[in-house]
Formats: structure tokens, C-alpha cells, sequence
């Protein structure tokens, strides 16, 4: 570790805090449907999308019409991609030529771009056309963007309203969403990314002769615009099959330091709007309080492992820490910043092969995920996944001083607990069931790349990132089975929307309670006593149910490791 | 409930047009006229030939020029298409070797590289990057020790002055921008240019 490696660190952290406050300010006024400085442009194109499409967009919803309005987006998102994906080739924008994709693998990566993940068992360059990347992918990089958003400001206007019945109108809000926050960060980024070197263009692979004569195809296409998104959508799904790794989908090291940026920036910003929609700042401020101490202690212990390096390096006399499966141009710091980012967030975008990092620096990102991904979390999904811990804690507390536990305004009763329960539980069902089943079932054993118990880890971190819709992967698994391909879309269609009903089961519940003013007995959830019991109730929750399989992965591997032994 | 179905089909078919085709197409056509060396993908052209791209690594074998890292990337098998083969910086398929830190494989890849590296030079360390894969399989950076490890062998095959090598490596290191992001590093494919340019001189 390097003082200039934990200057930058320490620069992503102040800038993100900064960005925070504004941003919020920001959205907080879209989601309120109040004009910005950007109305003039939009407010027409707006009212034009309600009009065709037959939105009212003064009518709000109950909480389970928005929810199926949802569900009903979705499946029109989903015929699409699986549509474009089985026809690409006899559409248009596909000048590599690329044939149709298999019906399990189309399935796996529709059903992975609907729910947020984009894990790729697709490969990119050698598998889909630019129609599939644009029509497909792009496009549902912002839808899958603008719901998790919307979902998360409808569970909030459960908090911040009394005694109604709806908490919004979900076409508006994923309108709004896309129009406004969206669409007007990505082009100003697009550009941005293209003047770092990256690709934009429609035309053919290139065909190159190198130095020594040989001959290289170099693969290009509409890279940036597809990049802006992925990365402030937290969807991860990469151009290239190298991801954020391929020097055309990170070109430097300011480009990579503002993707890391843009993956944190919305969900940090929803705890803004989440403040001032509560009508309390610091509500926000605390709830980033909790993220940020997560965070820190995850980014210091992968720093450091790969820093360390791995006993077989060392042996060699080969110092400057761990750089298989990584960039020079990244180094070990802000590879090992990017790791704990992306799987902090449920972005899933890799600048270096998470397989490859060491034991230790490697059950960062996995246990990131696990807790929930609410450290940030994936845009919208962090905020309403980080809520629900919120709630739990919220409950804990009022168990140890025996009254009814108020969140605030809000009284949390049973149906509250019970919903946000029944959100997590589908973690450790997806995440160990699928694992146990894949570590078992002979096709699936033959996916590991990697013997022993780096094998484990690459089952058990492929279920865990479709679960929480994050979509990096030990890499070395091979997905592209029949076996993984549905497995994996069980996991990742169940983590997504299994933990969306409770959580808008709850916004709707919350909407209807009174509010009660604070008073002598309440417990202040503005300070660090509430920071340090939500920080608790996530490691305690999070430490007893994956415990186990840690110890069977990562940590038996670190000791093994230690201990010489190779597979 | 059923006046939610004209919505969920007009507007995600609004939507995918404005995301999917406008902004993709119009960033292209913008992107293009702006900065149009970087959106074709950054090519370096010699002699009106495509030599490569500055972003994409290329595979260097020959003792006259300066190496690249170690690339794991894979093609099909051109005997059977169900199996792959090795294909170093095969850049429409990338990817890194996704060995873990206990594999086998792994270490005994890195006890031959580190051999034959202190073969060909026995007085500097090993450079890490210089044995191991990158994460694309396409990086086209060197570390500056890596590049100056190999000036002894290049300045043999070249019949050129250590020197001379040293200072081509010292014009091709970029640093940390403002001297604090990234790492510092020299672009192979740049380098070997240069020092094909200086040994023509």
C-alpha cells in the first residue's frame, strides 16, 4: 500500500460526498415534478411520450399498480432483447456477421438485462451484433435504471407521505427518470469517454497488420454510448468480453477513475433525495454514514491483499503485488478500488478479473454482495435494499428498549418486519440453494476453471452476483451451459423481483400510517449510535448466514495458500 | 389494471426508440465529428497501412523490439470449433487467464516465464507485469521497469547503445496524471515505433 495508492482513494470518497448533496437537490425536484433548468427542452418531449402513450400523469397509483405497471414493462423490455438477440442476424447493424444466439443463452441475457445484472455469459464482441448492443442492451440499461430509481423514490414517498393510498405514478417516474437524470448525464459523458479514446462508430472490425507482420481484427463499435449507461445505470453489462478491463472500454486512468465515480454517484444521491423528502437532511447523511464505513473497511482489506500479493509471487521474488488479471495502466489500487466499487454497488462492470485476485482480496467484493449490496448499491436497489435494513435495525432497537420502533414519522409494525424479512431471506435461498446444487450436479462441477477451493468460489460468487443482480463473476466458470444459463436467470429474475414486492408492500403500508411527530422516547436516527446499530444488524445478518460458505471458499483457499498447497 | 397495458406497450416501444436507436446513433454521428481519430478506435497508421491501435496491445515475439505482457486470450479452435486455443492478444475475444492464487497452472506459468526472463537478463528483478496476464489480454502498457529490463536484449538484437534504448524508454514513459491517478507506464506498440524510427535514423 502507497500513500498516492490511498490519495485517490481518499479524492473518489470526498468527490462522491460532494457530488452527493447536489445531485439530490436535483433529483429530488424531478421526482417532485417540479421544472428544472432543463423543462424548456424536455417538458414538450415529456408530454408528448404521456400523450401517445396514454399516461395520466396527474394520477397516482396504489402501491400494487405500480408494482404491476412494473412487472408489465418488464416483460415487453424482456420480448425485446430475447427478440433481437434470436434475430440478429438477419437485422440490420451487424457488419461482423454475427448469427442468431442460442435460445438459452438469449433467455439467460435477457432475463440478466431486465434485472439489473448483465452478467455475461454472452461474449461481446464475438457473439452479438451492434442492433443487440443498442436496441437490446443500451436500451435496457436505462430502463432497468429508471425502475430501480423509481422504485426506490416510491418506497420513500412511503416514508415521507401520510395516510394516502398511492405512492406514485411508476410511468412518470421512469420517464422523468430516464429524461432528465439519465439521458442528459450520458451524452455529455459519451463524449467524454469518446475523447479519452474511446470507440464510437458503426463501421466494420478493423483489420490491422502488426509490427512483426502478423495479422490482428480488432473488434470496435458504438462502445461509449453503451458505457455511459452501464456504468451509471450500475448495470455492468460490457461491450467487450473483457469489460471495463478492455482498454477500448477504459481507455485511462481518468476514465476509469470517472466510471468508478458515475457507478456511485445516483445511489449516493438517493440518500439525498431520501433526506430531503423525509424532510430532514441528516436522515440522508446517516444512512451515507452507514455505506461509507462498509466501504472503507472493504476497500483497506482488498487493497491491501492485493497489494500483498500471493505466496507463489513472492517465492518468485516477483514484488509490486498481485498484477495477474490486471491493467498496468490501472495498477493494484485503483483495480482493487474498482472491485469493491463495483460489487458495493450492483454494477458488475470488472477493470480487472476478479478471479485472479487473491483469497482475501477476492471475498471483498463476494461478501459486498452478499450483505445486500448496500453499500451505495445498485442504483434505486441500494436505497431500498438498504432500507430494509434500516427497518430491521429500527425493530432490533425497539425490542431492546420494549416500545414500538419509529422510523421517521413512521411506525414499524409487524407487517413492516415481516415484508422486509421475507426481502432478505431470498438472498441466502438463491445464493446457497443454487450453490449447493452446483457443486454437486456433475455438468455443473465441469464449469470450474479453477481446482479445489477456488472452484467453490467461483459457484458460489456466480450465484451470489446474479442473486443481487451485480453480474461480475469469477470469470473463469463457464456460464454458456445449459445448466448455469437457467440456473442463473432463476437467481437473478428471484433476487430482483422477489425483494421488489415486499419492499413496495411496504411503501404502500407506510403511505397509509399516520405520521407522528418525534418525541422524548425516540430514537434519533441521525447520529452515530443509529449508524453503528445499522452497521451491526447488516455484519450480524450478513456474517451468520454466509459465514459457512466463506469459510468453505475464500478463507480455507487463504490458509491453503499460506500453507503452500496448490491445486 | 388494464389501463396499465397501453402504457407498458407505447411507451417501453417510445422509450427503446429514444435509448436504444436516437441516442446511440445521434452520440455516434457527434462523437464522430468531434473527435473522429478516437471513435474509429484510435488507429496508427505507417505508410498508409493499419499498423494497430494505441489502446490495443499487439503480440511481439521477435528479440528486436520491446514485449508485451503475457496474454491469455483464447480463439476457436480452427480443428474443432467446440474447443478453444491460445491466441495471445487476440483482439476480438478478450480476456485473462482468471487463474486463482492457488492454482497450479498458474505457478508453474510463472516459474518458466521467470527462468527464461533471468536467462536474458540476471541483473535486475523481475518485473510482476512482465509474467503475468493482463486483465483484457490486450493491455498495451509496460511498466517503465519492465521496458528497461529488456534494454540489454534489444540493445543486443539492435546493435544499438544502452543509453540510447534507456532514453527512448525515459520519452515513452508517461507518468500519473497530476501526479496522482493511474500508474506509470510505456505504450509497447508507441515505444517500438520509436525504435524503429531511431534505429532507421
Amino acid at each position: 500500500m502507497t500513500v498516492i495508492g490511498w490519495l485517490q482513494i481518499i479524492l473518489f470518497c470526498v468527490i462522491i460526498v460532494a457530488l452527493t448533496k447536489p445531485l439530490g437537490w436535483y433529483m429530488t425536484r424531478v421526482f417532485d415534478g417540479e421544472r428544472t433548468f432543463l423543462s424548456p427542452v424536455l417538458r414538450p418531449i415529456e408530454a408528448g411520450i404521456y400523450w401517445v402513450s396514454g399516461v395520466d400523469e396527474k394520477r397516482e397509483q396504489h402501491w400494487l399498480t405500480y408494482t404491476v405497471a412494473m412487472l408489465l414493462f418488464h416483460v415487453g423490455g424482456f420480448l425485446i432483447i430475447y427478440g433481437v438477440m434470436r434475430l440478429q442476424a438477419v437485422l440490420p447493424f451487424n457488419p461482423a456477421g454475427q448469427g442468431a444466439v442460442a435460445e438459452d443463452l438469449s433467455f439467460n441475457t435477457a432475463i440478466s438485462f431486465i434485472t439489473n445484472t448483465n452478467w455475461q455469459n454472452y461474449g461481446g464482441e464475438s457473439t452479438i451484433s451492434y442492433l443487440v448492443q443498442m436496441v437490446g442492451l443500451t436500451h435496457q440499461n436505462f430502463l432497468s435504471a429508471a425502475t430501480g430509481i423509481a422504485l426506490a423514490v416510491a418506497l420513500i414517498r412511503g416514508f415521507s407521505r401520510a395516510s394516502v393510498r398511492t405512492v406514485g405514478n411508476f410511468w412518470v417516474d421512469v420517464t422523468r427518470c430516464t429524461l432528465y437524470v439519465l439521458l442528459p448525464i450520458c451524452i455529455v459523458y459519451t463524449l467524454f469517454l469518446v475523447w479519452q479514446g474511446m470507440p464510437q462508430t458503426l463501421g466494420d472490425y478493423v483489420e490491422a497488420t502488426t509490427l512483426e507482420g502478423a495479422k490482428q481484427t480488432i473488434a470496435v463499435g458504438p462502445v461509449a454510448s453503451q458505457v455511459a449507461i452501464k456504468m451509471l445505470g450500475t448495470n455492468g453489462g460490457g461491450f467487450f468480453n473483457a469489460n471495463a478491463a478492455h482498454p477500448f472500454e477504459n481507455p485511462t486512468a481518468l476514465s476509469n477513475f470517472v466510471q468508478m465515480l458515475s457507478i456511485f454517484v445516483l445511489g449516493a444521491a438517493l440518500t439525498n433525495v431520501f433526506g430531503r423528502m423525509v424532510g430532514n437532511q441528516r436522515q440522508g447523511w446517516a444512512i451515507l454514514a452507514v455505506m461509507g464505513v462498509l466501504f472503507v473497511a472493504g476497500v483497506t482489506v482488498t487493497y491491501w491483499a492485493e497489494a500483498n500479493g500471493t505466496t507463489m509471487l513472492q517465492a518468485l521474488g516477483l514484488n509490486g503485488g498481485n498484477m495477474e488479471g490486471k491493467e498496468v495502466r490501472f495498477g493494484i489500487v485503483a483495480s482493487s478500488l474498482f472491485a469493491v466499487v463495483t460489487t458495493a454497488a450492483s454494477c458488475g462492470a470488472v477493470n480487472a478479473m476478479h478471479d485472479s485476485f487473491t483469497a482475501l482480496g477476492g471475498m471483498i467484493p463476494l461478501i459486498n454482495i452478499e450483505l445486500g449490496e448496500i453499500i451505495v448499491g445498485g442504483v434505486g436497489a441500494g436505497m431500498y435494499g438498504m432500507l430494509l435494513f434500516v427497518i430491521l435495525a429500527i425493530f432490533v432497537a425497539g425490542l431492546m428498549v420494549g416500545r414500538t420502533p419509529e422510523y421517521v414519522g413512521k411506525k414499524i409494525e409487524a407487517r413492516e418486519v415481516k415484508m422486509a424479512m421475507l426481502a432478505i431471506l431470498v438472498l441466502p435461498l438463491m445464493i446457497l440453494g443454487w450453490t449447493a446444487v452446483g457443486v454437486v450436479y456433475p455438468a455443473a462441477v465441469a464449469s470450474m476453471a479453477n481446482a479445489g477451493p477456488h472452484g467453490f468460489t467461483e459457484v458460489l460468487y456466480a450465484y451470489t452476483s446474479g442473486t443481487g443482480n451485480n453480474g461480475s463473476a469469477f470469470a473463469g466458470l463457464t456460464g454458456n451451459t445449459f445448466f448455469y444459463n437457467l440456473t442463473l436467470a432463476s437467481a437473478m429474475f428471484v433476487g430482483r423481483f422477489f425483494m421488489i414486492i415486499p419492499a413496495m408492500a411496504i411503501a404502500g403500508s407506510l403511505a397509509e400510517k399516520k405520521s407522528i411527530p418525534p418525541s422524548m422516547g425516540t430514537f434519533p436516527t441521525t447520529g452515530g449510535l443509529f449508524v453503528g446499530l445499522v452497521v451491526g444488524v447488516i455484519l450480524i445478518m450478513g456474517g451468520l448466514t454466509f459465514f459457512p460458505a466463506l469459510a468453505l471458499g475464500p478463507i480455507v483457499e487463504h490458509l491453503a495458500m499460506n500453507a503452500g498447497n496448490l491445486f | 389494471m388494464l389501463r396499465e397495458i397501453r402504457p407498458a406497450i407505447v411507451l417501453l416501444l417510445v422509450l427503446t426508440a429514444i435509448t436504444g436507436l436516437a441516442y446511440p446513433l445521434a452520440m455516434t454521428g457527434i462523437a464522430g465529428a468531434m473527435f473522429p481519430a478516437q471513435a474509429q478506435g484510435s488507429l496508427i497508421d505507417k505508410d498508409g497501412k493499419v499498423v494497430g491501435s494505441a489502446l490495443i496491445g499487439q503480440e511481439f515475439t521477435d528479440s528486436k523490439y520491446f514485449h508485451g505482457r503475457p496474454s491469455a486470450t483464447l480463439a476457436p479452435d480452427p480443428n474443432d470449433s467446440t474447443k478453444t486455443v491460445a491466441a495471445p492478444y487476440n483482439a476480438v475475444n478478450s480476456g485473462g487467464s482468471n487463474l486463482g492464487p492457488t492454482s497450479k497452472a498458474l505457478a508453474d506459468r510463472l516459474k518458466e516465464d521467470v527462468d527464461k526472463l533471468k536467462a536474458e537478463n540476471s541483473n535486475a528483478a523481475v518485473p510482476v507485469d512482465l509474467v503475468t496476464t493482463s486483465a483484457s489480454g490486450l493491455d498495451p502498457d509496460v511498466s517503465p521497469e519492465a521496458a528497461q529490463f529488456q534494454v540489454p536484449r534489444v540493445a543486443k538484437a539492435r546493435n544499438m547503445s544502452e543509453d540510447q534504448l534507456n532514453q527512448l524508454v525515459a520519452s515513452n514513459t508517461q507518468g500519473r496524471l497530476l501526479g496522482l491517478l493511474g500508474e506509470p507506464r510505456v505504450n509497447v506498440l508507441a515505444l517500438n515505433l520509436a525504435l524503429d524510427r531511431a534505429a532507421a535514423k
